[in-house]
């Protein structure tokens, strides 16, 4: 693991990150959000789930740095004596795994479709490529509300495993464009070249053509898009569970963490919503920048 | 040409269809309609009876039909939760919106323009640096939480401006303004600001960017040579080269304008069709959200068409391209 990581510190883009302050000091704040969400259940310093522990007389305490703030509760406490920390950990790790799930999700769909739509042109190619320019003609964060907003009237009582389906699914709708026009593009050029007409005078089958020797080549620019798509997804998230359209108030999101504070703006107890929204912004933030630097990394003519 | 303009129509006719199906289908699945309105315990007869009426016992492909007639004529029946005509309450809260939508888009254009003119003249100088890092926050801070610090500091901290509804709005032969009342504009304010960054940020990135293009080219060159003032080639010739795509854009923009209205609208509870469809949603107001739908789908299609259609009469390379290639 360490060897690996040393080798790969040793290569050229690991050199350009070495030496790109922003994409160490982003890559650390990402790093660092990761493993708190990752391990919430040991960083947390409480449980904001656990009933039992919850006590009224806690509920709105503000930061610890002011004179009624406790120094059981660093960041203060919500309406219902949760601890804000351990909530903003525990809604990191939930936006995460929305944001993730939708990123993989639209990747698979996307590249499989540009795949096909690329090295097989023709009907399929013509339908895929009109349904990219109707989807890319209205803003993702609209068509995503639309579909999270028909999706809950249609399942309003439902479980709560329903709703994070409905929400992943809606950011994947949207997602996968940009992944199948990409795909498509560089499917169109690598089709021509010498290594697919060799492979397909020999007699390999067209899937695995795709498969074993288009798609390999086609991976640069999708691992691009797809860093950035992170921050976009997680924001996308954060702003349908702002609406409640989103993640359920039982297991909140970042969003959804704002959205409860809200309330509580007016009669000045800030830190309710202001601390997921840091969080907020620092992985996006970080992860945008992470994506920008990886762009400038694999393109040659920058370098 | 003429294909051109019929396929880009035969388009928008299957997305307006397909959005229809999708708010047909609402209908259709979300709930009985017959025991909404019956109540739980009723004969079969009666069930029966209403469904007839209703022509709910019809084939799908006439009851589809019957929506779309309806759905064109702007009719999607009652609200469920306000009791009110659907088409009676859009009709209210549109103008909201679009005043919300249009103020937004001219404080865009109006900082966003100088702006990023200033970033691409007095390129890494202080000042264009601070512009380029605003930017930079404007796109990775979402709209919502633009939003909520805007009213933490202007609204609870200062005090300075209102942070919800439109306050005083006077009522022009049907559509109620805001913008001719002081109170009206002060209730703008926090809601346009927040609307605006995202697309100020674009507009001066936008402009920056062609700027810089349009500087490098001969014809600037020449300028200088003949002797010009530098701010008649700034100004009178770089500049007037840049407004067509910037103009462009922002036309693009105003349908997203709309989009991100509801955003805005829910933060500000601003009373527009935005939040009208954030309440449907939550209360599951089947009409309204439906209604709302076709309406957004519209405005959209009508924008990128038109937008089509102009390109065409800008750009008489398209018109040679489409007649003799295919």
């Amino acid at each position: 693991m360490i060897a690996a990581l040393r080798h790969w510190l040793d290569s050229d883009i690991g050199y350009s990150f070495r030496s790109s302050p922003t994409a160490l000091v982003a890559a650390l704040i990402a790093l660092v959000c990761g493993i708190a969400a990752l391990f919430a259940p040991w960083v947390a310093p409480h449980n904001p789930f656990d009933l039992v522990t919850l006590e009224l007389a806690n509920a709105r305490l503000p930061p610890a740095w002011y004179a009624e703030g406790s120094k059981t509760f660093l960041l203060g406490t919500d309406d219902q004596g949760r601890d804000i920390l351990s909530a903003v950990i525990y809604g990191a790790r939930i936006s995460l795994a929305v944001g993730l799930a939708s990123v993989v999700l639209s990747v698979v769909v996307g590249v499989t479709l540009g795949l096909l739509a690329g090295y097989l042109g023709g009907w399929i190619d013509a339908f895929l490529m009109r349904l990219c320019d109707v989807m890319l003609s209205f803003p993702a964060i609209l068509v995503a509300l639309l579909i999270a907003g028909v999706g809950r009237a249609m399942f309003s009582n439902a479980h709560e495993t329903l709703a994070f389906g409905v929400l992943i699914l809606s950011i994947t709708l949207t997602g996968w464009v940009q992944y199948a026009r990409t795909v498509r593009g560089s499917t169109l050029v690598e089709r021509n070249k010498e290594y697919v007409q060799a492979a397909r005078v020999t007699g390999v089958s067209s899937l695995r053509i795709m498969r074993r020797h288009v798609l390999p080549n086609v991976l640069g620019p999708v691992l691009v898009l797809a860093t950035i798509h992170v921050a976009t997804a997680i924001i996308t998230e954060a702003t349908l569970s702002f609406l409640g359209v989103g993640a359920p108030p039982t297991s909140p999101s970042l969003g959804t963490l704002i959205r409860i504070g809200n309330d509580y703006l007016f009669s000045g107890e800030w830190w309710i919503t202001i601390f997921p929204g840091v969080m907020l912004v620092l992985i996006a933030l970080s992860v945008n920048l992470l994506g920008d630097w990886l762009r400038d990394a694999l393109n040659p003519r920058l370098r | 040409m003429l294909a051109f303009i019929l396929r880009r129509l035969v388009q928008a006719m299957i997305v307006m269809i397909t959005v229809a199906l999708i708010a047909f289908m609402l209908f259709q699945y979300v709930g009985d309609p017959v025991t909404f309105l019956l109540g739980q315990d009723v004969t079969p007869e009666e069930s029966r009876a209403l469904r007839a009426a209703l022509g709910l016992d019809q084939p799908f492909v006439v009851q589809f039909w019957h929506f779309l007639a309806n759905a064109a004529q702007g009719e999607f029946g009652f609200s469920l939760r306000q009791g009110v005509k659907v088409s009676t309450l859009i009709a209210e809260r549109f103008p909201a919106t679009i005043e919300l939508a249009l103020v937004a888009a001219l404080l865009a254009l109006v900082i966003g323009v100088p702006m990023g003119v200033y970033a691409a003249l007095r390129r890494g100088s202080f000042l264009s640096q601070v512009f380029m890092t605003i930017s930079l926050l404007g796109v990775s801070l979402p709209t919502f939480l633009i939003g909520i610090l805007l009213i933490l500091v202007f609204a609870v901290q200062l005090g300075w401006f209102p942070s919800f509804g439109r306050g005083e709005v006077v009522s022009i032969g049907g559509w109620t303004t805001g913008l001719l009342t002081a109170k009206g504009w002060h209730h703008i304010t926090l809601p346009a600001v927040t609307l605006a960054i995202f697309q100020l940020t674009l507009i001066m990135r936008l402009v920056r960017a062609e700027m810089l293009e349009v500087l490098r080219t001969d014809y600037i060159k020449f300028a200088r040579a003949r002797g010009l003032t530098d701010r008649a080639v700034h100004f009178g010739h770089a500049l007037k080269n840049t407004l067509v795509p910037v103009i462009t854009i922002t036309g693009l923009q105003l349908g997203g304008l709309i989009a991100f209205a509801i955003i805005t609208e829910t933060v500000f509870q601003w009373p527009g069709m935005g939040l009208l469809f954030i309440q449907a949603v939550n209360f599951a107001d089947i009409p309204v959200m439906a209604a709302y739908l076709c309406l957004i789908a519209l405005i959209f299609v009508v924008i990128n068409l038109s937008v089509d259609l102009l390109y065409f009469v800008v750009d008489p390379r398209l018109r040679v391209d489409r007649a003799g290639g295919h």
